[in-house]
């Protein structure tokens, strides 16, 4: 896309420069399959995620079922019990949220928010993708191998994981390995894409800080996954190898069921550290492009410039970096040196402080506003409250002594729905109301939507508010049957039934929201180029849903920010960022 | 003005919930009442802060909806008030992490009093051991397990010969002494969890790990394990009897040692 940088240094083309031309599909084949075009491949991840997102849902179902019912249903015996809570746990946070947030609407959003007619790299871009559905069908496939997926727990922690205590131990973890390896490097392939078109390929004028937040949250948490997953993929061969080769790595000499076993010398710690080294950023992969997209949410439905713009550059950029030393505050109990208690406490309360910075630019921005309750909108707030909830739970959980009697309890579990579950499906969500119209022309239907965002957003709060205080009482994480626990009263069973109703409950109503999405393909309302007067690129391309090479004839050119919101003296409540007009944030 | 009304509900919703809920945590039973207290005070300032958050957000909502008329205020950023927010929100942080520490660096500071004792978990159950006469405990390893040493004590160890073994009982603690708790596991990764003590640490196969309390009430409290160990992970319960001094030395001179259980064992 013309030559790279200028005697300055900048990366924006200079704008006498020719365009490269883009690769050109020939059939049907290489148009909506093959697809080199990131606006197919954003979709295409999208649809693959929500599709494997659905069988997680149906296994918190199961799970609920079981927690809500003991005893009722027969097939969901302890080894059905711990596959259901490992597929569920992984496939949520890595095969529907990551995918979804980076390959999905990173895909699609990236080139169109930034003015660029594709990704850099369209050819890798296309492989991204089906290696990810390739290793979401291998996942797939663990369901039907002998013995069944593995019970190891998302956290996939070692001796456990590969003894035969635990279901799945022939094949189930094998295929969770390799799945996670073919993951990895789909989403490298992919990541890259992301950053080098981020930093090369955007259109004359659009600086860095002129970026909207979305990209700022989706091109901070791609480097973040890009430094992060290699800790994991590293885990994951070195597990594999111990369970095909016999090796120890993390292994120590054990008996298991009154035998020796040949290990010996592994540190199943280890594993703990190389997990949360990922696992931890993880969260953050999937937090900050939400942060991203809601701020852009808030934004356009409040018809109000974003808050304190620069602060929330930062903040991401903070956040992304803090949360590379932050990983073992999930390992307070787990028995490592206990003066690491006291740095990771200290840098995890520290990260609070850029989160809360953002949280205060959100409200900012509501403040003094003209908020317009669309339903993007309302899942903008129901994001904020979400967020803030578990945000503030976090603060129990990080605090290392405060964690001592509350970690590997339902507590915990609540936590973390609430903030990495609840908090960012709101998000998408939002983000799915919000560009739907792009990507299709109409609008889904508003009435389903707000019905499907009351039930979600109301009842995703009865399921997880009052989870911590089961917690709270000490009822421990991961347990198939609670059976009889002396301190477990009566009224303990009678709200985890209550809990597994309102669970099922707001299952349901994902349907209205997956009918709405088939429906409104034909019988939405017209939705235009820019049904909702935003400023950012996407809408002001020259089709809807934008064509091949996005722009037309001529890229677009950026002469301000993207939040001239209700600027004084505009004639309209906002200015797109590829209008030239005087007044605004032009500098 | 529906929704504000329901986001405000939801704030009083959740300060209700807490006030009245029958669910909360189990009467303390150890030293460790600095835990509760510092969890106390972390739900004081979190519950402010969700309180005013979503407070301002539903006036929010309120004051600036959608109106013929209404236009948003044009203000790209306030430094001023940016600032002031981060100083509050680093004075409420540090609020709650300076008791976390301090109570932190009690809870890795073992007493130089305290009793030595070993729980080992393995798949499904906890076993126990009580330093005999001479107050230590023997060395082990794992490579020593077998039919007739189930904890894998070395024979050829003399502290070890007087070692109590527990094996499928209660584990009894006298009242009032501090105990420093040692974890071993034999096979894969367990938690000893008394919800009463409030401290907990996981055990790990390989290496032996640690976390100390005093029990400071008589009474049976029942064990969990608190880290997925496989399928039998909910069933792996037991139970710990905190005695006064006079009771406990008479269960204890009713335990056999190592050396009495070699004997016995060799017999047969
Ligand atoms: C209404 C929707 C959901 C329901 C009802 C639900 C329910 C559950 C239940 C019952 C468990 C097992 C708890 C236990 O016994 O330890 C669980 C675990 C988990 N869930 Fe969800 N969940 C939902 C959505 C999500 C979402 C959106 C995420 C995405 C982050 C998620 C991530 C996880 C993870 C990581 C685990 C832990 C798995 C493990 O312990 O290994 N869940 N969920
Ligand atoms: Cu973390
Ligand atoms: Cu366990």
């Amino acid at each position: 896309m013309g030559d790279v940088a200028d005697a300055a240094g900048a990366a924006i083309p200079h704008p006498d420069s020719e365009e490269d031309d883009l690769y050109h599909p020939h059939s049907w084949l290489t148009k909506y399959v093959f697809s080199q075009d990131a606006k197919v491949i954003g979709v295409q991840y999208s649809l693959t995620a929500i599709s494997i997102g659905m069988v997680a849902l149906v296994l918190s179902w199961l799970m609920r079922l079981q927690l809500g019912f003991p005893g009722t249903f027969d097939f969901i015996d302890p080894p059905a019990y711990y596959q259901f809570i490992t597929m569920h746990g992984m496939i949520m946070v890595v095969y529907l949220l990551t995918a979804l947030f980076l390959g999905g609407f990173g895909n699609y959003l990236i080139p169109l928010m930034l003015g660029a007619r594709d990704m850099v790299f369209p050819y890798v871009n296309m492989l991204s993708y089906w290696i990810y559905l390739l290793a979401v069908l291998v996942l797939v496939a663990s369901f039907f191998a002998p013995g069944g997926p593995t019970g190891a727990g998302w956290t996939l922690y070692p001796p456990q994981a590969v003894l035969s205590g635990t279901p799945g131990q022939e094949w189930g973890i094998v295929l969770m390995l390799v799945s996670l390896a073919l993951f990895i490097i789909g989403f490298t392939m992919g990541g890259l894409n992301y950053v080098v078109t981020v930093l090369q390929a955007r259109t004359r004028g659009m600086t860095l800080m002129r970026m909207p937040l979305t990209i700022w949250g989706i091109f901070t948490a791609t480097v973040m996954a890009l430094l992060a997953f290699p800790a994991l993929l590293v885990g994951a061969v070195m597990m594999l190898l111990d369970r095909l080769l016999g090796t120890s790595f993390f292994m120590p000499s054990l008996v298991e069921m009154g035998q020796q076993l040949r290990y010996g010398g592994g540190s199943p710690i280890l594993f703990q550290h190389l997990f949360w080294f990922f696992g931890h950023p993880e969260v953050y992969i999937v937090a900050l492009p939400a942060f991203g997209i809601v701020s852009d949410l808030i934004a356009t439905h409040a018809r109000r410039n974003i808050f304190g713009y620069r602060m929330m550059v930062w903040a991401i950029v903070a956040i992304g970096a803090l949360s590379f030393v932050v990983w073992a505050h999930h390992m307070y109990v787990s028995g490592m040196h206990p003066y690491f208690g006291f740095f990771f406490a200290t840098t995890t309360l520290i990260i609070a402080i850029p989160t809360a910075l953002k949280l205060y630019n959100w409200l900012l921005t509501l403040w003094r506003g003209d908020i317009h309750l669309t339903v993007p909108m309302l899942f903008a707030l129901g994001f904020i409250v979400t967020f803030v909830n578990g945000g503030l739970t976090g603060l129990f959980l990080g605090n290392v002594v405060v964690d001592v009697p509350l970690s590997d309890t339902m507590f915990v579990v609540a936590h973390f729905h609430m903030v990495m579950g609840v908090a960012p499906v709101m998000v998408i969500f939002g983000g799915l109301y919000h560009w739907y119209p792009k990507v299709t022309g109409r609008l889904l239907n508003e009435t389903l939507g707000r019905i499907h965002f009351w039930v979600t957003f109301l009842g995703a709060y009865l399921i997880f508010f009052p989870m911590h205080y089961l917690g709270l009482l000490g009822v421990p994480r991961r347990y198939h049957d609670l059976g009889q626990t002396a301190f477990v009263p009566d009224s303990a069973h009678t709200l985890n039934a209550f809990i597994s109703v309102v669970a099922l409950t707001v299952g349901v109503a994902q349907l209205i929201f997956l009918f709405n999405l088939f429906w409104s393909l034909r019988h939405g309302r017209n939705a235009g180029g820019n049904p909702w007067n935003a400023t950012t690129l996407e809408w002001q391309t020259p089709e809807t849903p934008p064509g091949h090479g996005n722009w037309g004839a001529a890229q677009p050119v950026v002469y301000r920010w993207a939040y001239d919101y209700s600027v004084p003296g505009a004639e309209r409540d906002f200015i797109p960022q590829n209008d030239p007009t005087a007044v605004g944030m032009t500098r | 003005m529906t929704v504000a009304l329901i986001l405000v509900l939801v704030a009083i919703g959740s300060v209700v919930f807490h006030w009245l809920s029958p669910w909360w945590w189990t009467p303390i039973a150890s030293n460790w009442h600095y835990i509760d207290q510092t969890l106390i005070i972390t739900f004081w300032i979190t519950g402010a802060a969700f309180v005013a958050v979503v407070g301002f957000m539903a006036w929010c909502v309120f004051r600036y909806r959608h109106r013929p008329g209404q236009t948003a205020h044009y203000e790209p950023e306030n430094k001023k008030l940016e600032l002031w927010l981060t100083v509050a929100t680093a004075l409420g942080v540090a609020a709650m992490l300076a008791p976390g520490l301090f109570v932190w660096s009690q809870f890795v500071t073992v007493p130089h009093d305290a009793t030595e004792v070993e729980i080992v978990g393995q798949q499904w159950r906890w076993s126990y051991r009580l330093p005999g006469k001479d107050g230590r405990l023997g060395t082990s390893d794992v490579r020593l397990i077998s039919g007739t040493n189930p904890l894998g004590l070395n024979p050829d160890d003399p502290a070890g010969q007087d070692d109590v073994v527990i094996d499928a009982e209660d584990l009894h603690l006298p009242i009032d002494r501090p105990v420093k708790v040692l974890l071993r596991s034999i096979d894969v990764l367990h938690d000893f969890y008394v919800p009463e003590f409030r401290s907990k640490m996981d055990m790990i196969p390989g290496s032996v790990t640690y976390f100390w309390f005093t029990p400071t009430r008589t009474g049976s409290f029942e064990a969990l394990c608190a880290e997925l160990c496989g399928i039998g992970h909910p069933m792996m319960r037991g139970r710990v009897v905190v005695q006064t001094e006079a009771d406990y030395q008479a269960w204890l001179s009713g335990q056999r040692t190592f050396a009495q259980m070699a004997a016995q064992l060799a017999a047969r």
